[in-house]
């Protein structure tokens, strides 16, 4: 697969998140999943299928235990839809 | 999914305080409790059975009262066989085994018991676990090891969860029952990584079963090893009680089954079944087998008896389908609404409108002398508020009519229906 550019990969989550960000909180690098956004773990699960859908990847509940931060997962998406 | 009574069945880290209190972590927690409480209601989760009468009847909180939520589905732990079973072996075999099964604490009944199961599956092996809490952390942590995958229903059974916490596989959950979700992670797993799907028979929440046929054979086309954790399932469904898998014809694709003595078999413990060539090797490397005194010889005795009876158990079976079936339809036909539309299991649950309402109803009928089990968030799936409802064999006709009655008159009461 070629070299992904982040910031494509920023921009394909971002679609992404909109029907799970229910407040509309604005997304920055330092954002957090539990903190900023009250992702619940059944939210996670659909949230992280959609990413894993749409890069054709696996991001395991290990990986993503890694995973606090948006700037966090789109450099560990960027590396697996690389591998 | 389970019993976790103020708390998910797949783990949490609760953040650390800097108070240097370790307990302060718990703190919202001891406040949602002490609110619950202060609105008035008996503390759901404080109940005593000061007598126990029969498998459906004990004295609660000095109260007479009807047992709807004990997972004693086939009325076994009064039953005089196997009473008289556990008197004997304590008799002649003491009352406990202070030992590890592989040092001093296999007795010839704990080998009877496994000869049981492996006669009561149908299986080359069996292993005695002392809970199946054990059973499920010792047998999924010991086989899925590190680059290994652990592919499971994310509404699986807390010692599924803590299974997986225990070893070093990667964990991939999957949404619940979902075909499609299972196969495309399947598919996405490096080549040549180990591979393991665990399954439930019967989802404990909502009393609904697994569509197994269809995911046992989309993970076999996958390379993936089954474990199926049958704890809800077993001598009841199935032509012989071997559960969901014999149900659907697909027991023989089942790699590992998963049971528990706590439910059908009315006592303790728990056990994996087997026809791995290799699976006897797992008495040497389970942590969880290993490290743990065996189970006292009264319990195995008891045990054994009870699986050798559920052999035969057909009537008993077909009595206790009757029982979900009638009040199934009846609680639907009172307006309630229920887990699933059809009775799956011998788990009926009812859906309540929120907390507070669901506490109350449960108190409702407390006072009016029946027991379910309240299960509330965040411990239930999509943060549902339910009344679980788990029938026994042993439950007459008329009880259940008498059960009927009882949420008719709590429900309209409550204003739920
Ligand atoms: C699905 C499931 N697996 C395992 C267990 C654990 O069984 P035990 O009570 O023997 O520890 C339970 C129940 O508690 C369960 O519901």
């Amino acid at each position: 697969m070629r070299a992904m550019e982040r910031a494509e990969v920023d921009q394909r989550i971002r679609a992404l998140i909109e029907p799970f960000n229910k407040k509309g909180v604005e997304i920055f690098e330092a954002t957090t999943f539990a903190g900023d956004l009250e992702f619940d773990s059944l939210t996670v699960m659909d949230f992280v299928a959609a990413i894993e859908d749409e890069f054709d990847i696996i991001i395991s509940m290990n990986q993503q235990a890694e995973i606090e931060t948006w700037g966090q997962l789109i450099d560990a998406v960027c590396k697996l839809a690389d591998d | 999914m389970s019993e976790g009574i103020s708390q998910p069945d797949a783990p949490v880290a609760l953040e650390a305080t800097e108070s240097g209190d370790l307990f302060s972590k718990f703190d919202p927690l001891i406040k949602q409790r002490s609110d619950l409480l202060a609105s008035g209601v008996e503390d759901p989760f404080n109940l005593v059975m000061e007598k126990v009468l029969s498998p459906t009847r004990a004295v609660c909180n000095g109260r007479d009262t009807i047992l709807l939520g004990t997972y004693n589905y086939m009325g076994m732990t009064f039953d005089p066989d196997v009473i008289q079973a556990g008197k004997d072996a304590l008799d002649n075999y003491g009352s406990g085994t202070t030992g590890s099964r592989v040092l001093n604490g296999t007795y010839q009944g704990h080998k009877e018991c496994e000869e049981a199961l492996k006669e009561f599956y149908a299986m080359d092996h069996a292993m005695v676990f002392s809970t199946g809490y054990q059973a499920n952390l010792g047998i999924i942590s010991t086989i899925a090891g590190k680059g290994d995958y652990i592919v499971l229903d994310i509404d699986s059974h807390a010692s599924i969860w803590d299974g997986c916490s225990l070893g070093n596989a990667e964990i991939v959950p999957f949404r619940h029952n979902d075909i499609e979700a299972l196969e495309k992670r399947l598919k996405r797993i490096p080549e040549g990584a180990g591979k393991l799907v665990v399954l439930e028979g019967v989802y404990s929440m909502l009393g609904d079963i697994a569509p197994l046929k269809e995911m046992i054979a989309v993970s076999k086309a996958h390379g993936a090893m089954v474990l199926v954790d049958e704890a809800h399932s077993m001598g009841f469904i199935g032509p012989n009680g071997r559960g969901v898998a014999e149900d659907q014809g697909c027991l023989d694709d089942v790699d590992f089954v998963i049971g528990t003595f706590s439910k059908s078999v009315g006592t303790v413990g728990g056990f994996c079944v087997s026809n791995h060539p290799k699976f006897e090797i797992m008495r040497l490397v389970c942590r969880p087998y290993v490290f743990t005194a065996s189970l006292p010889p009264s319990v195995v005795a008891t045990a054994a008896t009870s699986i050798r009876k559920l052999m035969h158990g057909g009537n008993k079976r077909a009595h206790l389908w009757e029982n979900s079936k009638t009040l199934h339809g009846g609680l639907t036909k009172l307006g309630f609404t229920l887990g699933t539309t059809e009775p799956q299991s011998a788990i009926v649950a009812v859906i309540m409108p929120d907390l507070q309402r669901g506490a109350a109803m449960w108190e409702a009928l407390l006072k009016e002398g029946l027991y379910v089990n309240l299960a509330r968030p965040p411990a239930t799936p999509a943060n549902m508020t339910l009344l679980r409802c788990s029938l026994c064999a042993e439950h007459s006709a008329e009880e259940v009519e008498t059960i009927l009655g009882m949420f008719e008159r709590a429900g309209k009461a409550v204003g739920i229906i």
